[in-house]
């Protein structure tokens, strides 16, 4: 299948999945016990008489269940995801408002992970028995077994009382005066142990494949011919086998998209860094449905464009990709 | 003739041999001693120990070592820490089996269909079965695991069975890409065409013929799922998400967490009790992963 075909066909499919998610957010809503419009409201003091009879009319919930499907998909449409009573604004302004923060947390987390995760996994590679093979087994153990936002209270504590080097909460410093250069500077400071405590996990990981797929590739025939034509032995990892090497790493990553985003809501809520996260934990303690659904349908549709760009990425960087599948 | 030895052709049973891999490894056997600890001190350990873990028993913030009452210290309130590591894993366990149990039920059950029904392979028998290419398991994996399970859980009510099936939901779906994978490998071999020729129903032939064969893979990521469970239940308790009357570790961090500056041990000992609790499931899993492997054994 050519490149444009195939795109079109998973455009296709992820708009048929950002309608499932929005059926499915309806139908929670529905099933849900109690009254929808009372889901709706939010369960919160502030929903009066005149708020729920409004609520009632603009999802039509006097109407039969399929008009209310409608009614929600076609308002989700115009990008209408309702009201939140709780802060008093439209649920796409809220979060639109936290995505920017998420998303560089999401992405510098995920960029330090595959970089230095992979380079751990080639350096292991070169010493299976060596010191990194060690590090990045011991790495991924506590990666895996400890919860991660232990993790993150563990370096709060650490970075708090005993080495004061990094700001343990929140995402800027208000009493900073000065331009562009100095805030950016800022909140790389700030990012420093989230972004740290979410990538982790994910390093560990990566620099266990790229171990394994490195050390099978590096066995392989046309690496023993390069070595027999003389390629200095960094050539032969950094081109010829990490090339290959790298091809898994980037498929995974793309499929864990949606694991990243989880681990982030914990880590945000642990260094009240102000995302969709801490958004969704505020939500919860304030029963704030609407927002809720809204940061799950937004956060699918961030899982949804990972995973098309990924396929995308993944098509152009290995041409073997769907031609074989015709 | 030399004196005889074992009979080559009766084979040992692949249970008794997987548990001869799964014995040499000192790391897998560590992990189920430690695991066995875990759940003896959390079945037995309240009986032993008595004391409340929700009353207030001293002064709070006390430290760890300053009073023999309360050995470990106490948390925000006076609660005695030691109770509640005791007390608190109770419930963390019965979620993450429980969940995990429903992890393994959705997952498998799907799995086995899109497995088998899908694709070409039985002439095109089923052309619109529900599943094909196990669409349903990609639509499930869009939606963040954590923050569905949240949604469930804050729309019906934060109780152990509701957290417990919510997190059943949200995590099925890498279990059924397994099982659809195994069944794929196994539906057409010799056997399952044995059955079929003698004309064993369907449902016989998954769950009697292939399932059998299909389960050592499925046994080794049912017990990582149990650690992944434990690792969710954590989380949903530390947001709050849980029966805030049942104490367990999660719960006990999350309502620890502001104090943490003046108090490191409120969420360092529970903490450490999860990560012992999933390590000691995952060296397990790791263990049964060599012994059901039969490519690394006699390595």
């Amino acid at each position: 299948m050519t490149f444009l075909p195939a795109l079109l066909k998973r455009l296709a499919w992820s708009l048929l999945l950002i309608v499932a998610v929005l059926v499915l957010n309806f139908l929670l809503i529905h099933m849900a016990p109690g009254d929808p419009a009372d889901v709706i409201a939010g369960e919160m003091g502030g929903a009066t008489q005149e708020i729920l009879d409004a609520i009632r009319k603009s999802y039509g919930l006097d109407q039969p269940l399929y008009v209310q499907l409608w009614v929600y998909l076609s308002n989700a449409a115009t990008g209408d995801l309702g009201q939140s009573y709780f802060y008093n604004l439209p649920v796409l302004d809220l979060i639109l408002g936290r995505l920017g923060p998420t998303l560089l947390l999401v992405m510098v987390s995920l960029l330090f992970a595959l970089f230095v995760g992979t380079a751990l996994g080639v350096i292991a590679s070169h010493k299976p028995n060596g010191l990194v093979s060690y590090t990045v087994t011991i790495i991924s153990i506590v990666g895996y077994a400890a919860p991660i936002f232990w993790t993150g209270l563990m370096l709060v504590i650490l970075f708090a009382s005993v080495i004061p080097l990094f700001p343990i909460s929140g995402m800027y410093d208000i009493r900073l005066e000065g331009g562009m250069f100095v805030r950016a500077l800022d909140i790389a400071h700030h990012l420093v142990l989230p972004a740290f405590t979410l990538g982790i996990v994910y390093l560990a990981q990566y620099s266990r494949l790229t171990r394994a797929s490195m050390l099978e590739i590096l066995n392989s025939d046309y690496i023993r011919t390069a070595r027999a034509k003389g390629v200095p032995e960094i050539m032969v990892y950094g081109k010829h086998a990490l090339r290959n090497a790298i091809l898994p790493i980037v498929t995974i990553a793309g499929l864990q998209f949606g694991a990243i985003i989880s681990g982030a809501v914990l880590v945000e809520t642990v260094f009240s860094w102000p995302g969709l996260g801490t958004l969704a934990f505020e939500s919860i303690l304030a029963r704030d449905y609407p927002t809720i659904l809204g940061i799950l349908f937004f956060s699918a549709l961030l899982v949804i464009i990972a995973n098309l760009t990924t396929d995308m990425i993944y098509r152009l960087v290995d041409p073997r990709v769907g031609t074989s599948a015709k | 003739m030399t004196k005889a030895s074992p009979n080559p052709l009766v084979a040992e049973s692949p249970l008794k041999e997987a548990w001869g891999v799964f014995r040499r490894s000192g790391l897998a056997l560590f992990g189920l001693g430690l695991l066995i600890t875990i759940i003896i001190v959390s079945l037995i350990g309240p009986l032993i120990y008595t004391v409340d873990p929700i009353e207030i028993i001293w002064a709070p913030l006390t430290a760890p070592g300053m009073e023999a009452v309360v050995p470990l210290g106490t948390d925000y309130l006076g609660r005695d820490m030691l109770a509640g590591l005791i007390n608190g894993g109770k419930a963390t366990l019965a979620v993450g089996i429980s969940a995990a149990l429903i992890t393994v039920i959705i997952g498998i059950s799907i799995g086995a269909m899109a497995g088998y029904y899908g694709g070409q392979a039985l002439g095109g028998r089923f052309p619109y079965h529900p599943f094909p290419k196990l669409r349903v398991t990609e639509f499930f994996q869009v939606l963040p695991p954590l923050l569905f399970a949240m949604v469930l859980v804050t729309l019906f009510s934060p109780t152990l069975p509701i957290v417990a099936v919510a997190i059943g939901v949200v995590s099925w779906p890498a279990t059924a890409r397994l099982a659809r994978a195994e069944f794929i490998r196994i539906r057409n071999l010799e056997y399952v065409n044995a059955a079929r020729s003698i004309s064993a129903t369907d449902n016989w032939i998954i769950w009697r013929v292939i399932l059998p064969n299909a389960l050592p893979p499925l046994i080794v990521s049912s017990t990582l799922s149990i650690g992944i469970a434990i690792l969710f239940e954590a989380g949903l308790s530390f947001l709050g998400l849980s029966d805030p009357n049942i104490v367990s570790w999660g719960l006990m961090i999350g309502s620890g967490r502001q104090y943490i500056l003046d108090a490191w041990w409120v969420v360092t000992l529970p903490g450490v009790m999860i990560f012992l609790t999933v390590l000691s499931v995952s060296l397990v899993g790791d263990g049964l992963n060599d012994a059901f492997n039969p490519k690394l054994r006699d390595r």
